[in-house]
C-alpha cells in the first residue's frame, strides 16, 4: 500500500493545564482508524501525560489516562518517550501508564525525519 | 488546456512542480499571531502556484470562522479573510466538529465558506497532500 | 525536515528542545516571537552560531521587521513568506509549537 503515510504526533505539553494533549489524543484515535503508520512522541512536559496516578476528579476535568492505556487496542503501538525529558523530571519508565519505547533525542530525531507528516499538540 | 511541450522540457528548466498543501491551524484569531502567519503563508503559496487544499481548524482555531466578528475598521477582519480565501481560491475552510461543539461553534454562526467537518477529513487532508503545515501557539 | 520555532527563547525552552532533535542539514526557521532568538549579540547568539555549523538557519523577515530587529546573528538568512513557501517546497515541516 503506497498510500500509507508516516504520521507522527508530538506531545509536548503537560496535560490538564491546557486542552492540547486531550484534543491531540482525540485526533490520534480518529487517525488510527485510517490505517496509516502512526506514532506518538512524548517530549518535554508531554511525558507527564503518561504519568501514573493522575486523578482529575478534584479539578473537575475529565481525565484521559485510561484512553492512553487503550491506544494499544486502536493499534497505535509506536509510543516513543524522550529519555532526557523523562530523566530531567525525575521520572522512570516504571512511572508511566503504558508500555513505551524510551529513546534518545538522537533516535527520536531520526524517526521524525522519516515522517511524511508531523502533528504537534 | 493540454500542453504540447514534452515534459522533459520543463524538467530541464527546473520548474518546481505544484506542491499540494494542507494547513492545520490550532489557535484562535487575534490572541496569537498563528492565524495571521497561516494566512500569509497560504497566500504566498497560492501566489507561487501551489495548491492549498484546505485550512483545517482545530483546538481554539475553530473560532477563526465565526461570522459575527466585527473588529475596528483599521484592523484586519480574520473571518472575512478566510472566507475570501475560500471564495477566490477554493481553499476549504474546515472547522473540526468535536472542537467546534465544545466551543459553541455551529453552522449558524460560521462564515459562508466555512464548513464543520470531522477529524477524518483532516486525516484525508494529511494523506492526499504533499505537506501538512501546522500553525499555532 | 524543516523545523519552525515561534516562541521567544527567553520565555520558552522550545529552541533548546528542538535543537536536541535536529538532524544535520535540517533547516531551522524562526517565525513570530521565535525571531528574537537571532537578534545579534543576545545570549542565544552562541547557540545559534553552533547550530549554524550543521544547519541552515532562517528567520522570517516580516517578523524581524515587526519587532524592530535589524541586526541578526551572522549566517542567519532572512526570508519572506515566499521564502518560507520555498522551504516547504523542499521539506516536510515540523512545527515546534
Amino acid at each position: 500500500m503506497e498510500d500509507v503515510k508516516k504520521i507522527m504526533h508530538v506531545m509536548r505539553r503537560a496535560p490538564h493545564g491546557s486542552i492540547y494533549t486531550y484534543e491531540g489524543l482525540e485526533m490520534i484515535l480518529i487517525m488510527a482508524a485510517y490505517e496509516q503508520d502512526l506514532s506518538v512522541a512524548f517530549i518535554g512536559d508531554g511525558v507527564y501525560a503518561l504519568k501514573k496516578d493522575q486523578d482529575t476528579e478534584g479539578i473537575g476535568i475529565k481525565g484521559f489516562a485510561k484512553t492512553f492505556m487503550a491506544l494499544d487496542m486502536y493499534d497505535v503501538e509506536k509510543l516513543y518517550v524522550d529519555k532526557e525529558s523523562l530523566e530531567e523530571r525525575g521520572l522512570a519508565e516504571d512511572d508511566l501508564l503504558v508500555d513505551v519505547e524510551v529513546l534518545t533525542s538522537e533516535e527520536i530525531g531520526k524517526l521524525m525525519n522519516e515522517q511524511d507528516v508531523v502533528v504537534p499538540h | 488546456m493540454r500542453l504540447s511541450t514534452p515534459s522533459c522540457f520543463y524538467i530541464t528548466r527546473t520548474i518546481v512542480s505544484t506542491v499540494n498543501i494542507g494547513i492545520l491551524l490550532k489557535e484562535g484569531p487575534y490572541n496569537h499571531q498563528a492565524s495571521d502567519t497561516a494566512f500569509k503563508f497560504a497566500e504566498a503559496a497560492i501566489k507561487k502556484g501551489h495548491k492549498v487544499d484546505a485550512v483545517f481548524l482545530y483546538n481554539d482555531g475553530v473560532t477563526n470562522v465565526t461570522k459575527h466578528m466585527d473588529p475596528p475598521q483599521d484592523d484586519r477582519d480574520i473571518a472575512k479573510r478566510w472566507n475570501e480565501l475560500g471564495e477566490k481560491h477554493g481553499v476549504g475552510v474546515l472547522a473540526c466538529i468535536a472542537a467546534s461543539k465544545r466551543r459553541g461553534i455551529s453552522d449558524d454562526v460560521i462564515i459562508e465558506k466555512g464548513e464543520i467537518t470531522g477529524l477524518g477529513t483532516l486525516t484525508d487532508i494529511a494523506i492526499r497532500n504533499d505537506r501538512l503545515v501546522t500553525f499555532g501557539d | 525536515m524543516l523545523h519552525t520555532i515561534n516562541k521567544s527563547p527567553f520565555e520558552s525552552n522550545t529552541l533548546e528542545t528542538c535543537i536536541r532533535f535536529l538532524q544535520p542539514g535540517d533547516p531551522l526557521l524562526f517565525i513570530e516571537d521565535g525571531v528574537y532568538a537571532v537578534q545579534a549579540g543576545n545570549k542565544f547568539s552562541d547557540l545559534v552560531n553552533s547550530t549554524l555549523q550543521n544547519n541552515p538557519v532562517y528567520a522570517l523577515q516580516p517578523d524581524l521587521e515587526a519587532r524592530g530587529i535589524s541586526s541578526t546573528t551572522e549566517g542567519v538568512k532572512s526570508v519572506d513568506y515566499e521564502g518560507f513557501v520555498e522551504l516547504v517546497e523542499e521539506h516536510q515541516v515540523n512545527s515546534w509549537l
